[in-house]
């Protein structure tokens, strides 16, 4: 074979790799569209859902008020003039708010438009001026000025989810009320101020009452059972798991045991909290106990895992240098390796910390999902937590609720996001090279 | 060897200054880096000059200026750490799949610059075709046969299945593969020993009919025996591609090769004729290394 | 539960004491020369201490958990004979009056003399056990202390004594996950057990219509109760499909481009971005399912003269997918980098281009850890609740069609023990029967996940 001839044949290979290179080079092209769209697609989500739930929330944080002027009248308050706390208490002050409204509304007559206009104002403004009475009895006899929270519907309206020009059937704020909210306002009685009650309340079947305080709770204090069990359960048996246990079979099965557990649905694990702690054990139904029972077991996998991670990471000659100078195996875990690797521990047990926080479908199961309007105060009060609390306003009908969701939502992720971001931080303070 | 010096200077480019002052000295001296020997061949597949490598910040080949001559095996040699496989891996612009290096000069192949930005290193690494340190059959495709075959295929060089498997076949017997597989076709590539499957990845490469094949001390992971078959085959190779080896073992190099480069330390030490080289190496640096006080 | 409170700060009290006189005695049995002694002189007070809480605290655990059954036993069997026969759940009504009354709390109606009887009873026998607790469990340390505190010689092993109880402390920590798994298979099988006796297994798994309601009245329509479970594993494949036919492909191609093609730079911005789809609770998609994509794809479709069910599987599965693509994005992220550099090499150095190597060179040689990847999503997607539970339907229906509601597995459980829970009602055991179905499925899809993973890795390692 003579040179020339390999020559032409590398160029006739050369030349067909040539026509290929166009077709070749578009299908790169459209392979790297594929996967850049693939990210944009992800992000979109991820924006759209922020936006939606950022956009339908952020009202919430904002209240409508209507300041009353309430004739405290003596005689419908406390008409012997005992001062007793008790018949203090026992008042009607709906009926002062209710007199307040058609005083100023003198022309509305009816029991049909009366009532139109009672409804302008929210039940909880009873409570408002029983507290305000009780806290300073002096104020009886005089004209209080008092700002209440106007219902929802008006506060729907003021934030504009409630279309003025649609048809009035279709409307939960009729034309006559329409008229009363236009006068309110032109009377500069009308205002907007943070919603603090959306933080201080409890739940409420009114929605302009409704809070998270109660759920907010909740969730702490089943985040601190969680806490308190899972994190030395889950370092005691990584320390064991990765410093001391024998592999044989038992640890093999541990080991596929927890990484099975870590992949099984939360909701089977409220099925155990159902079967077991609250028939077995006849703990309380809704306590926070229980909650924290539950999601100790669901993310005890998860911390167990980190710890084993963060031990691992530890290297032996930390371990090699304790023994060598006489320390027993557990002294050198004890007192060496285990507070090297308590940064990595803690990183693990907010991840599952957080994961705890936004778990939903276990704490149905054993009935941290009924209504509860009292903020709870222990550990075995019933309560519920932010993410239940969430889909149970998620499942009202009325409007309010839900910019009341989005806005426990918005609430939620704040959380989440700071504990995330406290991992992170944990892990770039601590991370260390070895 | 004065006269060999001052060719150099002239061929070289004034940057490629001998340093024959220094010969005697044994230290080695950065300030007055420049290669001995003849770097030019008459008749060049390839034409590196000036070519320099940066790994992020670290400067790992100092203006190497090198000649790849036609149906020649080129041996490159030095201590672990040389540059010579980071050198080898500018010839078909490997060094692009690494994001932190930066690989500037210029070179050539059949006079075109390989360099350029608008050169696409696709039909390039068709041309110059490369077999690693450790054999890598595909683990997908998996056949010996498909192993083959991927280079062919995905260059749309052959059209009909006939074709492809006259090509798969030729290219296995230019390997001297041919007859320990042609059984077993469809079996995995990763069945094969450690120097069958170095033998499978250079067929693999010659399907694809390239001009200049490198080696990335293809024998490193082998045993002796398989060591020479592909030895023996290299041999048998360069009468139709010209082919760069990167060896550590000097006999290997002294066995396959035409010529042979030095490398130290980022620097192009020495080239010459393999025979002149490890008989009588001219610099220092060169002697002691294959005289065994250091590498 | 503050006496408890209290039992337990005593105990530890005792116990620091123990520790103390321990140590203490330590160096006094020394004689001052610390070294004569096996362990150091803390080792001692802790031995002590150990010896004073362990059995204590054990003693009062089981007394705890027993105290409820045990007090409830005698006050139903002290109860007149009329009261004591009833059925079992209006007893359990009953019961909860008394302990209402013990506690204080109202009850739902006036309570009969020997209710109240009953309930004084409660009250006596609970303060009966309250004190022989107390007792039982203070004396039990004060014995324990002083037990450990009289074996203290310097001889003595101290320091191997608490690591051994250490030791068997950290054991019994890690058995924790085994108890879990087992607690969850009991639980659900025990109550699955019951429900199979009144339904039998083949009309649950086979049966194709699945309307829980059982009625008030025998008479009443469909008061039987059909749970052939067909339907439900029908809702939950259509929605599992949807959510992965979303989630598969854009988690993938993710994975791949900003694994091969993005620079460092987008890679370090997109990939936590994309993670936070992962961090966001599953609650969250819920309502975004239900609120926003449920009403937008009824809208859309109304556009074209679909009828699309507001609570249409589509968007269950849709926002499902969205939630599951970190997922699989992360997940095959390890895969993908951990195919070996030499193959890339091979394909690149075949002159290649990028998205040949990926598509016939890395992603082939993935393949085994990417199917694992996916199952351990299907495996999660079948599982998911919270946003089946608010976006998907009630109504059990045998249909493929993705616009129209369906119902799963997850969601039925849900339903059927959310509010009243009857424990001697198929309808609430049914909960327990699929509950073990999602168990059993999602167990063996994830072993085999998990398992296909791990050959993957062993094969590169």
């Amino acid at each position: 074979m003579s040179e020339t001839n390999f020559a032409s044949a590398e160029d006739k290979m050369f030349a067909r790799v040539e026509a290929g290179m166009k077709r070749r080079r578009a299908a790169e092209k459209r392979f790297q569209w594929y996967g850049r769209c693939a990210v944009a697609l992800g992000l979109t989500f991820l924006v759209v859902l922020f936006v939606s739930i950022v956009s339908n929330g952020y009202t919430a944080f904002w209240q409508t008020r209507v300041t009353l002027d309430v004739t405290l009248d003596a005689s419908v308050i406390d008409p012997q003039g005992s001062r007793d706390p008790e018949v203090l208490r026992a008042a009607d002050y709906g009926g002062l708010i209710k007199a307040t409204l058609r005083d100023m509304f003198p022309d509305v007559t009816g029991r049909r438009d009366r009532f139109a206009l009672y409804g302008l104002i929210s039940n909880g403004a009873a409570f408002d001026l029983r507290d305000r009475v009780l806290a300073n009895p002096q104020l009886i006899g005089t004209t209080v000025s008092l700002s209440v929270a106007a219902d929802d519907d008006v506060d729907m309206l003021m934030k504009g989810h409630i279309d003025r020009d649609g048809a009035e059937a279709d409307r939960r704020i009729k034309d006559n009320q329409l008229g009363w909210i236009d006068q309110l306002q032109a009377d500069g009685r009308l205002e907007r101020v943070f919603n603090l009650d959306f933080f201080a309340n409890g739940d409420s079947r009114d929605p302009e009452l409704a809070g998270i305080r109660g759920a907010l709770m909740g969730s702490v204090f089943t985040l601190v059972v969680t806490l308190a069990l899972s994190f030395p359960l889950a370092v005691a048996a990584a320390v064991y798991l990765e410093e001391f246990a024998p592999k044989n079979r038992w640890t093999d099965l541990i080991e596929v045991n927890i990484n099975n557990l870590a992949a099984v649905p939360s909701i089977v694990f409220g099925l155990l909290g159902l079967a077991v702690f609250i028939n077995f054990f006849t703990l309380p139904r809704s306590a926070p106990l229980v909650g924290g029972l539950v999601l100790t077991l669901m993310t005890l996998p998860t911390i167990i895992i980190a710890s084993r991670a963060s031990l691992k990471s530890v290297p032996p000659s930390i371990r090699e240098g304790a023994l060598g100078v006489g320390a027993s195996p557990m002294q050198a875990v004890m007192y060496h390796v285990l507070p090297l690797a308590m940064p990595g521990m803690l990183t693990g047990t907010i991840i599952g910390m957080a994961q705890a926080l936004g778990e939903t479908a276990p704490l149905l199961m054993i009935g941290m999902v009924a209504f509860i309007a009292d903020v709870p105060n222990g550990v075995f009060d019933p309560s519920t937590v932010l993410p239940v609390q969430i889909y149970l306003w998620a499942d009202s009908p009325e409007r309010a609720y839900v910019e009341k969701t989005s806005a426990a939502i918005l609430v939620l992720l704040l959380f989440l996001a700071t504990m995330n971001a406290v991992a992170v931080l944990l892990r770039r303070r601590f991370e260390r090279r070895w | 060897m004065e006269a060999q010096a001052s060719h150099l200077m002239a061929s070289g480019g004034p940057s490629h200054r001998a340093v024959g002052a220094d010969l005697g000295g044994g230290t080695y001296d950065r300030a007055h880096r420049g290669t001995v020997g003849e770097i030019r061949v008459e008749v060049p597949r390839m034409r590196c000059t000036k070519v320099n490598v940066h790994y992020g910040d670290k400067h790992a080949i100092h203006d190497v200026s090198l000649d790849v001559g036609k149906n020649e095996v080129l041996a490159m040699i030095g201590p672990s750490g040389c540059g010579k496989s980071t050198f080898l891996r500018c010839l078909n612009r490997m060094n692009d799949t690494v994001a932190s290096c930066r690989v500037t000069g210029e070179i050539l192949l059949d006079g075109k610059d390989i360099m350029a930005p608008e050169v696409d290193v696709v039909p390039l690494r068709a041309r110059v075709g490369m077999v690693f340190q450790k054999p890598n059959p595909l683990t997908f495709p998996k056949s010996i046969f498909e192993n083959v075959a991927f280079g062919p295929r995905i260059h749309g060089l052959v059209q009909t299945r006939a074709e492809l498997e006259e090509v798969v076949v030729t290219s296995l017997q230019k390997a001297n593969l041919w007859e320990e597989v042609k059984d077993r076709l469809n079996d995995p590539g990763t069945g094969l020993s450690g120097g069958q499957q170095q033998r499978l990845c250079i067929a693999r490469a010659i399907a694809i009919q390239p001009e200049v094949i490198l080696m990335d001390e293809p024998c490193s992971a082998l045993d002796p025996i398989s060591t020479a078959k592909i030895e023996q085959l290299i041999d048998e190779l360069r009468r139709q591609f010209s082919i760069c080896i990167v060896t550590h073992s000097m006999q290997q190099a002294a066995r396959v090769s035409q010529r042979t480069a030095y490398f130290h330390l980022g620097d192009l030490i020495e080239v010459g004729d393999t025979d002149q080289i490890f008989v009588k190496p001219q610099h220092q640096l060169t002697e002691d290394y294959i005289t065994g006080r250091f590498g | 539960m503050n006496q408890t409170a209290l039992l337990v700060v005593l105990l530890l009290t005792l116990s620091s004491l123990a520790y103390h006189f321990g140590r203490k005695r330590a160096f006094a049995v020394s004689g001052g020369r610390i070294r004569t002694l096996h362990s150091l002189p803390a080792y001692y007070g802790l031995y002590s201490a150990l010896w004073s809480i362990l059995p204590a605290l054990a003693v009062t655990a089981i007394w705890l958990a027993m105290q409820d059954s045990v007090i409830t036993g005698m006050v139903v069997a002290a109860l007149p004979p009329d009261l004591s026969g009833l059925e079992p759940a209006r007893l359990n009504l009953l019961l909860n009056d008394i302990r209402n009354l013990v506690a204080g709390n109202i009850v739902s109606s006036q309570p009969s003399a020997d209710v109240l009887a009953a309930a004084d009873r409660y009250r006596s026998l609970q303060g009966t056990s309250g004190f022989a607790l107390f007792t039982t469990a203070l004396g039990l340390a004060a014995a324990g202390a002083w037990f450990g505190y009289s074996r203290i010689r310097p001889e003595y092993r101290s320091r191997n004594a608490v690591e051994r109880t250490v030791m068997w402390v950290l054991i019994g920590c890690s058995t924790i996950a085994i108890l879990t798994t087992v607690g969850i298979v009991l639980s659900v099988l025990f109550e699955s057990i019951r429900f199979f006796h009144a339904v039998p297994v083949t009309d649950f798994l086979f049966g194709l219509d699945w309307s829980p309601q059982i009625a008030i009245r025998a008479d009443q329509a469909g008061s039987s109760g059909a749970f052939g479970a067909v339907p439900l594993f029908a809702g939950t494949m259509l929605i599992t499909l949807i959510a992965m036919v979303v989630a598969v492909p854009i988690g993938l191609m993710s994975a791949i481009y900003l694994a091969e093609y993005a620079s460092a730079r987008m890679r370090s911005i997109a990939k936590p971005l994309l993670e936070v789809l992962a961090g966001i609770p599953t609650v969250v998609y819920g309502f975004f399912a239900a609120l926003m994509v449920a009403p937008f794809i009824r809208d859309s479709g109304a556009l074209f003269g679909l009828d699309i069910a507001s609570e249409s599987a589509m968007a269950a599965g849709l926002v499902m997918g969205v939630m599951i693509i970190p997922f699989v994005s992360s997940l095959s992220d390890d895969v993908i980098n951990a195919v070996p550099q030499s193959l890339r090499d091979g394909a690149y150095g075949m002159g290649a281009t990028q998205s040949e190597t990926i598509r016939r060179v890395i992603f082939p040689a993935a393949l085994p850890g990417i199917v694992g990847a996916v199952l351990l999503a299907v495996s999660r997607a079948i599982g998911e609740t919270m946003i089946v539970v608010m976006a998907a339907g009630l109504a059990a229906k045998l249909t493929a069609n993705p616009f129209e509601a369906v119902t799963t597995v997850t969601v039925q459980i849900v339903t059927l023990l959310v509010g009243d829970q009857e424990f001697d009602s198929p309808k609430t055991l049914a909960a327990f029967a699929l509950g073990l179905l999602l168990f059993f499925v999602t167990l063996v899809l994830n072993v085999f996940a998990l398992y296909i993973v791990r050959k993957y890795r062993e094969q590169y390692e």
